[in-house]
């Protein structure tokens, strides 16, 4: 067993280790939320959209992050003020800001030197984590927990009950605006490990897989990190010993649990079948 | 301490209905047809009154605008003399099964508490109080042995009754039913007349949406008709009851 050892003597892939336990609980516990309240679609956009503020910033030499952060708030608030509106459906203003943004990102690319610079933005190596890196993804991951749990209780009833919410006098719209400031938060502190053309699947994949397998909540929270930790875990081992990339090789272990979970829960519909339809009638 | 509503929770005024709707004239956002063309109706305090009409005749529309779903375009709107929204926890309205996502993971018991969060507002978690009051509208809907199960797993009369035992567990004064008894088991329809006469006893206001002629006399003190968004005479021989529009 050696070799699940020996790695971690070095220590960037000890600083690799920490990433991808951070990383794995920021994303999969705001996961949960992206999946059940279907905003699947808005997480994907809003991780391509920071590309062009994490160029801008490695052009003129601001910190990385900053420009992601930035980006990455701005097109919250923007998605959130414009699916106000009713003039365009949301999804489609969603399409709309996603792909400009992220083509705006590449054409910025484009005038720097060459591409590979930005290779480690787009697709992420976990490897290359820093030390600041990881204060940013301590700090992020600390703060993404510390909201989702005092805001429990109110993202709750906004995710399945929107109308009560707002009869209570709670507006469900704020609660939408702190998910989104949140869920940019997680996507700026998971650049470094999977990238951002990736990193959608870390918030998405760990939470579906978890919706397969239980009915209550916070067992749902606890399986979804779990599985985003452990695909981190293998990633690392991917990029160690095969020099795979390990955004790839993180997200091809999350689609890996998910169809494990698939399997399980299309078994267990299977057969408990006569029982579930009595529950129906 | 913290309240959702940065409205100051205000004292019912004094012989004031507890609703008064005056000319009512209000839309969906987003849309120009209106659906409420000037509705008048006032109801008393402990009165059980009925909003009767075919879909899209504006029941639906007239609950959601007093429940403060829905802008008011003009006219005006007093619960207990106060502004919608100036007292939230004094109204309970109970939505139509489709408002609500069923597949999210949540107990029915949760589902009920739910019902107390007006009370708690932002960062206050539920007292055993709280949880106390919850159990009992549970046990009063007869919903006991399913407190643990997923609100999906419910069948529809079941998810009508946790929706009830929550607008129950609001300790509300005024509530407004879309619909509660629409596509329900018989069992559920009896259990849920018998606690509308027990909300009456209690002085509760209840104000019902309903598209079901048969029941009215037994079960209503008063009848709202409407089509297409405004009032209409009651049809002959239909029950009328208490006058509580304009019309007799």
């Amino acid at each position: 067993m050696d070799w699940l050892i020996a790695p971690f003597r070095f220590g960037f892939m000890q600083s690799a280790l920490v990433a991808a336990l951070l990383v794995g609980i920021v994303c999969a516990s705001i996961g949960v939320y992206v999946v059940l309240r279907r905003m699947a679609f808005i997480g994907d956009a809003l991780s391509h959209t920071i590309l062009p503020g994490v160029v801008m910033a490695y052009l003129h030499g601001w910190s990385l992050p900053g420009g992601a952060l930035v980006a990455g708030l701005a097109t919250a608030l923007g998605i959130g003020w414009l699916s106000r509106r009713e003039a365009i459906r949301e999804d489609t203003a969603i399409g709309v800001v996603f792909t400009g943004m992220f083509a705006l990102g590449v054409l910025l690319m484009s005038t720097a030197r060459s591409f590979r610079d930005f290779s480690h933005i787009l697709f992420g190596n976990i490897l290359g984590v820093t030390g600041a890196d990881l204060r940013l993804m301590g700090l992020m991951t600390v703060s993404v927990l510390a909201l989702l749990v005092l805001f429990h209780k109110e993202l709750e009833l906004t995710s399945f009950d929107p109308t009560h919410a707002e009869v209570i006098g709670l507006k469900a719209s704020w609660l939408r605006y702190l998910l989104l400031i949140l869920l940019a938060f997680a996507v700026v502190s998971s650049i470094q490990v999977v990238g951002v053309v990736m990193t959608s699947a870390l918030l998405i994949t760990p939470a579906a897989a978890a919706s397969l397998l239980t009915h209550r909540l916070w067992r749902m929270t606890v399986i979804a990190v779990g599985v985003a930790v452990l695909s981190g875990l293998i990633g690392l081992y991917a990029s160690f010993y095969a020099n795979a990339s390990s955004g790839a090789a993180i997200v091809l272990a999350c689609t890996g649990f998910f169809m494990l979970a698939w399997a399980w829960h299309a078994l267990h519909q299977r057969l408990s079948q006569p029982q579930i339809e009595d529950v129906w009638n | 301490m913290f309240p959702y509503s940065h409205r100051v929770h205000q004292d019912a005024v004094p012989d004031a209905p507890a609703l008064q709707v005056c000319d009512l004239v209000a839309a969906y956002p987003g849309t120009r047809r209106l659906a409420l063309k000037g509705v008048t109706l006032c109801v008393p305090i402990g009165a059980r009154v009925a909003l009767v009409g075919h879909n899209g005749a504006g029941k639906s529309t007239l609950l959601k605008a007093v429940a403060g779903l829905l802008p008011v375009r003009s006219g005006s709107i007093a619960i207990y003399g106060n502004p919608p929204g100036a007292c939230h926890h004094r109204v309970a309205y109970l939505p139509q099964r489709r408002e609500i996502d069923w597949r999210f993971p949540i107990t029915l018991r949760k589902l009920v508490l739910t019902g107390r969060y007006v009370h708690l507002g932002w960062l206050k978690r539920p007292t055993r109080e709280d949880w106390q009051i919850a159990d009992a509208m549970i046990d009063q809907l007869d919903l006991s042995d399913l407190r643990h199960r997923q609100i999906g797993q419910l069948s529809g009369g079941q998810q009508q009754r946790a929706l009830l035992a929550r607008a129950l567990a609001q300790e509300a004064e005024l509530l407004l039913l879309d619909e509660p008894l629409n596509a329900v088991d018989a069992e559920t329809r009896t259990m849920m007349i018998q606690l509308l006469q027990m909300l009456r006893q209690e002085g509760k206001t209840v104000i019902t949406a309903t598209h079901d002629l048969g029941r009215l006399e037994t079960d209503f003190d008063g009848a709202l008709y409407l089509a297409e968004g405004r009032e209409v005479e009651p049809p002959p021989g239909t029950f009328s009851g208490m006058k509580v529009g304009v019309l007799a």
